[in-house]
């Protein structure tokens, strides 16, 4: 039963789940909503008469999160979907992602705002091709913790050698990959073992069961600790008595913090100021922190429109044209050198074009082969990225919100790639 | 030690799941004001619609609202709520179009059976003209994803086609927080800033920012009919059948829409503490409770949007 006080204070885990629905991924999900309570009698109802329809005996867990009717038609994970749902120690949004190679793109859109991935193993089958790629495209988006969850322990007896022997093969990929923080558990998200609760019949497994694990994995302290990064969204007019600037500039703190009189650079410009005043709607703060929507004034009159950076002044960003970065193609339309592209990383939007595409990574087999003539839908490429004017950029691996873009295309307005700077 | 790390350590609060969320919608709000150039807020006096609106407030302060309101009226209104629409829009000094599907109706644009009809799918004609109309190319609005499992599949930026038309299967990618608001002519964005709320964070949000409803929410007297598992409130426009009982009762809306096909539940809930109690508390989602237009069949959501509905 689920605790019904309401804490005050709660802390957000986002998550995503990759595996195919024959990896049990939709009976874990329904298993971790239902633990929680976040299925309520109704949606229950609606799925057991589905399935009862479809001359299943037990209701089809899948229905929960399949919420298209092609999907449910063909039984697979098309695209993203988000749920919800809470435990006394944390809220967590899971987004349920597909594990077809076909919709890798759909893939990588869930796994971009994810602070942890699991990794659905049958371990009767082991580490598939499915398992490399999907581990790679995690570790390629920033996720910093996996956790392998090994299935279907309840088809071998729950057997400890069969669950070595898969957490030695996918150790021996994954290991090398660099992920800050992997676990391995045993589980049978059927019959419950390992999701909630550890279970009685695997009693060699000593670690957390996975809801322990998605309840205390330490947050990604990477955008606090990172130096503070101000993309401007936008120029406000401030009443006239109050300042004699009386431009304030609205943006979220992307990382970092900052302090009333700290020191910081506008970019592209390179003009130095001090923050004269952090306001939000309640009044003005001292100090204000990575993930605030707020609003900013400076000491100095300073050119500045949507689109700039403010930044630390100790640690700003490079300013560069021309840079490096991983690009994975989303477009029907493979790439095509006449069309004009766009880039958009933070808030701004430039013109810009592939200068150079030096190899498509196989994420498979982790090979990457050079030069390759075509860069179509699902591929990942490094390439060379040439821009109009100056970005104000940090390399991915150091600061996912401004290592990021995507490129749309400047005529269809579609969204054809998305990138994460070397 | 560098700079920033110091001051994480400080004692100052870290962001809780509301600070997160609301920080999240004023930055999706920001974004529609700066790339789009004739955005509009669906606003409908409800729950969801009032807490977006609370959320623009603060997210252009001190300025007023970059966008006006826009209220596609069904004709089927609770009169509370459209009473307690314009005492907002006066109290607060917005701007409030408003677009009737009796209107639609009337110039032979939305056709009905009859007049006492649920018009919730008919909301989708009288917006995809008023879109034509203002040439608006962003609609912002209070859905969530936590309501239905075809909102679930939806993206915050939500691409329309010039039809109003949704291609669930054709999705634009949204990764980070990137959002690509660029339309064509004729085609526009639904933009949905209060996405990743829950109904409980809704209540909760509510309660802390104190944010005005309308009466309905909370538990009152009222005739309503027992009618399978609902309760049919009473009024011109919904009577009891042969056989039905008219009783009063205490009840509340957990959700307002077309007065034809949006039920109340019981309650006795009249502060915003004991609602909360109850919402962590209920066997039912928000819209199996109250809505009778969404059991019609599994898909019947995804149907609606594929035509243009919010």
């Amino acid at each position: 039963m689920m605790d019904i006080t309401l804490k005050k204070h709660q802390e957000i885990l986002r998550f995503i789940t990759c595996g195919s629905v024959d990896d049990g991924k939709s009976t874990l999900i329904g298993r971790l909503l239902f633990d929680s309570k976040a299925v309520l009698a109704d949606q229950w109802a609606a799925i057991t008469a589905t399935s009862t329809r479809r001359g299943l005996s037990q209701a089809d867990l899948s229905l929960l999160t399949d919420g298209l009717q092609a999907e449910r038609e063909q039984g697979i994970t098309i695209d993203v979907a988000y749920r919800y749902f809470s435990t006394p120690a944390r809220r967590f949004i899971i987004a349920d992602t597909p594990g077809h190679a076909q919709y890798t793109r759909n893939m990588v859109t869930g796994a971009s705002t994810a602070d942890l991935a699991i990794l659905l193993l049958d371990v009767r089958k082991g580490v598939m091709e499915q398992t490399r790629r999907h581990a790679h495209i995690v570790r390629l988006l920033g996720i910093r913790s996996v956790v392998a969850a090994v299935n279907k322990m309840d088809m071998v007896d729950y057997q400890e050698a069969a669950f070595d022997q898969v957490k030695k093969d996918f150790m021996a990929f994954a290991g090398p990959l660099g992920f800050h923080n992997i676990q391995v558990i045993p589980m049978s998200a059927l019959e419950g073992d390992g999701v909630v609760e550890r279970g009685e019949r695997m009693p060699w497994y000593k670690g957390p069961p996975l809801l322990e694990i998605l309840e205390t994995v330490p947050l990604d302290e990477a955008p606090l600790s990172s130096p503070f990064r101000y993309p401007v969204q936008g120029v406000m007019r401030l009443p006239k008595e109050e300042v004699e600037d009386r431009r304030g500039f609205s943006g979220r703190i992307e990382t970092g913090s900052v302090t009333v009189g700290d020191e910081v650079v506008v970019l592209p410009a390179g003009r130095s100021t001090r923050v004269a005043s952090i306001r939000v709607f309640e009044g003005d703060l001292p100090r204000a922190r990575a993930g605030q929507s707020v609003m900013l004034t400076l000491e100095d009159q300073i050119d500045i429109s949507r689109g700039d950076m403010i930044a630390s002044a100790q640690q700003p960003p490079r300013l560069e044209k021309s840079f490096e970065a991983l690009l994975c193609w989303f477009s029907t339309t493979p790439y095509d050198a006449s069309r004009r592209l766009l880039v958009q990383q933070t808030t701004r939007c430039v013109p810009g074009k592939l200068e150079q595409v030096h190899d498509r990574l196989d994420v498979n087999t982790s090979i990457s082969m050079a030069h390759p003539d075509t860069v179509e839908m699902n591929d990942i490429v490094r390439v060379t990225l040439r821009v109009q004017h100056p970005l104000a950029l940090d390399a991915y691996a150091d600061n996912r919100a401004t290592g990021s873009f995507i490129i749309i295309d400047a005529l269809t307005h579609d969204t054809v790639a998305a990138g994460m700077i070397c | 030690m560098s700079t920033a790390a110091q001051v994480s350590q400080h004692s100052w609060a870290a962001l809780d799941h509301l600070d997160r969320l609301e920080a999240e919608a004023i930055h999706i709000l920001r974004e529609v004001a700066a790339q789009c150039s004739r955005p509009v807020l669906l606003f409908s006096g409800g729950k969801d619609s009032m807490v977006v609106l609370h959320l623009a407030r603060k997210a252009f302060h001190p300025q007023s609202l970059p966008f006006p309101l826009m209220h596609v009226d069904t004709g089927h209104n609770f009169p509370e709520v459209v009473e307690f629409r314009d005492k907002i829009v006066a109290q607060w000094g917005v701007q409030l179009i408003v677009r009737s599907v009796e209107e639609s109706i009337r110039q032979g644009r939305a056709q009905v059976k009859s007049a006492t009809d649920s018009r919730n799918a008919l909301q989708a004609v009288t917006l995809v003209d008023a879109i034509h109309e203002f040439g608006f190319d962003a609609c912002l609005g209070g859905a969530r994803r936590d309501e239905e499992k075809a909102r679930a599949k939806e993206r915050i930026f939500s691409f329309r086609d010039e039809f109003g038309g949704w291609d669930p299967k054709n999705q634009r990618p949204e990764l980070w927080d990137l959002y690509n608001a660029r339309v064509n002519p004729g085609e526009n964005m639904r933009v949905f800033p209060i996405s990743n709320w829950t109904e409980t964070d809704v209540w909760e949000y509510i309660s802390r920012e104190s944010i005005p409803l309308p009466t309905l929410y909370f538990a009152h007297r009222r005739a309503v009919v027992v009618r399978g598992a609902q309760l049919v409130p009473i009024s011109p426009l919904t009577s009891a059948r042969t056989g039905e009982t008219v009783e009063e009762r205490w009840v509340r809306f957990r959700t307002v829409g077309d007065m034809t096909c949006t039920c109340p539940v019981p309650s006795q809930a009249q502060s915003l503490a004991e609602i909360l109690r109850e919402t962590v508390t209920s066997e039912l989602t928000e819209r199996g409770a109250t809505r009778t237009d969404d059991q019609t069949s599994e898909a019947s959501m995804e149907l609606r949007k594929k035509q243009g509905y919010f």
